[in-house]
């Protein structure tokens, strides 16, 4: 069968990445095709160049046989390429008509483009009125909407980025049926995921990118899990030894924590059992949207949950807000930078002073002392190494590394009994990550409690001594990290351990 | 093709001329306006701005640029608060009218009686009607979610009857042979609100303005509770990540901000108005949101703003007498300032770049 997109050589570098080296790939018509790999591994850079949104820095496109070089977004739709993203870019006010009409760059009348709408939607199993509201519209229909702006232009080849992410699992169904009918209809499909279960269900073919580098190819359906999960992680480095640590009292302890998720997409935390010691490096890992969120929100006192799940030093802390909280000793850095752990146009000072008010001393009685927020401030980025002119810049001016190890440092600065970290090191260039790695073995070297929450394995490996798996909002047992293989790790991740094999 | 840039850094130097430049821009598009309707735009401009504070009868005028300047101060320091923090108190003149009521009947409730202690118990009538009128958006926000634009702007309307219902009802002056409105409290000594020092407009509406200024500067900038106020309307994920309590923050904002009004209220009613009539508010309210904003939610910039805007009104009311200009032209004048400073406002965090934009 000849290939409708061939992929070869692709390169394209960023200032300090490879993002994509040498990467080839081909796609048959009707192929549903699968990209896989971690967050960071140059699966969006690749088909961004497919999509015309990234040039490439070496290599090739063919579109069956022919060159496939698109300047834009609109030259790679003219040759039969539609993209649903991650993100939906939709007006709320406006119907589906509407939002699908701005899309397109020769509208038909707004009474035409609906018939054709519900033709499409009728004709894919895409349940979805032309006249609703999209601000009305749950998440899932959303996505219709964009899945059918899309079908619209009769593409040949159909990009998907994380598609089920915000999807309810009967939303999950509904759409698969699509991809499967567009499929034998010839209609080849990328499906960007690292859903390994879903995977295995929907997809023909698959390529594994790790690094910006094509490692393994694999037919889903006759690969395993786990071996995806293998090539997905790679090899495990060294875990580095550490000194012999006696573990010490249990400083949290979590018992049976559930509890539902503030957010309207997010995941409800289901009976969440662990301790954690002193001196301890508890890894937890899974796959973003796994509950993540909610887990920091739970120990940092921005959620609330029923009496007696959360227990801190023998003292139980579940209605406690942040600032009883931080008195006490749990600090949190959350994993958005801007926006939530950081007030991204207040000054680093401010910045300081948002959460290093109470243990630093920086308030008086409900008075605010500048000079000395000024000065922690100033010794977080001595401290840390921040790459900033000062105190005085906003937030949003660093770098994604420093603001990160501003935000990290302003906990660990503060003493905290008990820190919690999610993603410390998300988007943050190496030389910054290994400081943060070692800022936070080192606060567990004296004695502090850590949980670090990431879905970058091989940090969790490099600096836990227990690692957890978070899965659907629930977490596996903990095993220590050094006893533990890749085959292991992939088991706890991948949602295929134990009672949950059935879940496919 | 005209691309807008966000600035990495807030520029400071917009942020601080913004006002000025805006305040020409007004001038110089109020003139155009002006010269279409075939009136001399210098004129018409001087009129404006020269002639209520050096002007032959500025005597006259400079008292009223207290007498309407210090309401506006005092209401837009309250909305301002709300402002920052995300929280839209839209209703001020319906707190403007309830704290005027209630400190208004208060002080009919004594009458004729005299004694030092009536005017103080109107003050924490007026601060009490206020307080209350905005509580009720505040709970309903806080309780149901409702949305504080809307209930507070409603209550404005409810404000409004309950003040037509007082004038031709309750509080009616029995000896008024009938028409609408009560009794004249400047002429009731314990009542009255009078020029601290005569015939300078300097009431104790001022001065409660004053205060207000300097409690919001040292709120703002020193206080845990402004700080909080800041972080919220900055990044709300991230305030609630410090540990500011989302619902303690709107109860106080529209709490404050309502207080304030009524007490602005409360000081027009007890002095510069002196009783209550069917057509006692005459916009504060509405017209302090906009010195808010031209002050740029800061207390010293509102107290500026506050002057400003009692300064267009006044030289409106003359360029309207002296040169025939139609009260709809004052205020698109006034309407333009809102609307420059605004549009200006943006180049704070943002710059114009020329040119295509480059593919990532």
């Amino acid at each position: 069968m000849s290939a409708l997109l061939s992929l070869q050589g692709l390169t394209k570098a960023y200032p300090g990445v490879v993002a994509n080296d040498d990467v080839s790939l081909e796609i048959a018509p009707g192929e549903v095709h699968a990209l896989l790999g971690e967050n960071g591994a140059g699966k969006s850079t690749l088909v961004k160049m497919i999509y015309g949104l990234v040039k490439p820095d070496a290599g090739q496109m063919f579109m069956r046989g022919a060159p496939f070089a698109p300047a834009e977004p609109r030259a790679a739709r003219e040759a039969g390429v539609g993209m649903v993203f991650q993100h939906f870019s939709l007006f709320d006010a406006l119907t589906v008509a509407e939002n699908i009409a701005l899309g397109m760059e020769h509208a038909p009348k707004l009474q035409e483009l609906s018939e054709r709408i519900r033709a499409v939607s009728d004709t894919y199993g895409l349940p979805l009125s032309p006249d609703r509201v999209v601000g009305d519209l749950s998440a899932g229909e959303r996505q219709r909407v964009e899945i059918i702006r899309c079908l619209l232009q009769e593409p040949k080849l159909l990009i998907m980025d994380e598609p089920t992410s915000v999807l309810t699992p009967q939303e999950v169904e509904i759409l698969f049926k699509t991809l499967r009918k567009l499929s034998a209809e010839g209609t080849a499909i990328l499906y960007i995921s690292h859903k390994l279960e879903e995977i295995r269900a929907l997809c023909d073919a698959a390529t594994i990118l790790r690094l910006g580098k094509v490692v393994g190819e694999c037919t889903p359906s006759e690969t395993s899990a786990r071996d995806m999960a293998e090539m997905m992680v790679g090899k495990l480095l060294q875990t580095p030894t550490r000194a012999g640590k006696s573990p010490g009292e249990v400083v949290l302890s979590l018992k049976k924590l559930s509890a539902k998720s503030p957010n309207a997409f997010g995941m409800p935390l289901r009976e969440i059992n662990v301790e954690v010691r002193r001196g301890e490096v508890l890894g937890i890992g899974g796959v973003a949207g796994n509950g993540q969120d909610e887990l920091l929100a739970a120990l940092s006192g921005e959620m609330l949950t029923a009496p007696g799940m959360i227990t801190f030093q023998g003292r139980d802390v579940s209605v406690l807000g942040p600032v009883a909280r931080r008195a006490m000793g749990i600090l949190s850095a959350p994993e958005e930078r801007l926006g939530h752990a950081a007030v991204p146009d207040m000054s680093l000072t401010e910045n300081a002073m948002l959460t290093g008010a109470a243990r630093e001393g920086l308030e008086k009685g409900g008075l605010l002392d500048w000079s000395a927020a000024r000065a922690f401030a100033e010794r977080i980025i001595e401290t840390f190494d921040v790459r900033t002119p000062g105190p005085g810049n906003a937030a949003r001016s660093l770098s994604g590394g420093n603001l990160q190890k501003f935000v990290i440092g302003r906990e660990v600065l503060q003493r905290p009994e008990l820190l919690v970290v999610n993603q410390p090191t998300w988007g943050v260039d190496a030389s910054a990550a290994a400081a943060i790695r070692q800022a936070i073995l080192d606060l567990a070297e004296k004695g502090t409690a850590v949980v670090v929450i990431s879905q970058d394995l091989d940090e969790l490996m490099e600096i836990s001594d227990r690692f957890a798996a978070l899965n659907e909002g629930r977490l596996s047992p903990t095993r220590p990290a050094q006893e533990l293989n890749v085959e292991e790790i992939g088991l706890m991740m991948g949602g295929a351990h134990g009672m949950e094999v059935a879940h496919v | 093709m005209i691309r807008l840039e966000k600035r990495p850094q807030p520029s400071r130097l917009f942020s601080l001329g913004t006002p000025l430049l805006a305040v020409g821009a007004t001038m110089f598009f109020g003139g155009l306006l002006f010269m279409a309707l075939g009136k001399d735009p210098f004129a018409a401009i001087a009129t404006i701005f020269w002639e209520p504070l050096f002007g032959e009868f500025a005597f006259y005028y400079r008292p009223q640029l207290l007498i309407k300047g210090a309401p506006l101060v005092l209401i837009a320091i309250g909305l301002s608060l709300g402002f920052k923090a995300g929280i839209w108190n839209i209703g001020a003149e319906g707190q403007y009218i309830m704290g005027a009521l209630f400190g208004a009947g208060v002080g009919l409730a004594f009458y004729p009686m005299e004694g030092w202690f009536i005017f103080p118990l109107m003050v924490m009538a007026g601060a009490l009607g206020g307080w209350i009128w905005a509580m009720i958006p505040a709970l309903l926000k806080v309780r149901f979610g409702t949305n504080e634009i809307l209930v507070s702007l409603m209550l404005v309307y409810v404000a409004e009857q309950f003040l037509a219902s007082m004038s031709l009802g309750l509080l009616k002056n029995p000896q008024g042979f009938g028409f609408p409105g009560s009794r004249n409290l400047q002429q009731y000594e314990s009542a009255h609100n009078a020029d601290l020092i005569a015939d300078t407009g300097m009431h104790w509406g001022v001065v409660a303005a004053l205060v207000a200024v300097i409690f919001a500067y040292v709120l703002l900038t020193k206080h845990r509770l402004g700080f909080a106020i800041r972080v919220t309307g900055e990044a709300p994920r991230a305030a609630r990540f410090s540990g500011v309590n989302p619902t303690r923050l709107v109860l106080f904002c529209l709490g404050m901000s309502g207080l304030l009004a009524g007490l602005a209220g409360l000081f027009e009613v007890s002095g510069p108005a002196g009783q209550v009539t069917i057509d006692f508010n005459v916009g504060y309210g509405f017209t302090a949101i906009i010195v808010a904003f031209l002050g740029r939610l800061h207390p010293v910039g509102i107290l500026l703003a506050g002057l400003l805007m009692a300064l267009t009104y006044i030289g409106g009311d003359i360029a309207q007498s002296n040169l025939g200009l139609p009260a709809a032209a004052i205020q698109v004048f006034q309407g333009m300032l809102l609307f420059f400073l605004l549009a200006l406002d943006m180049f704070t965090n943002y710059r114009l770049r020329f040119g295509r934009a480059e593919v990532a």
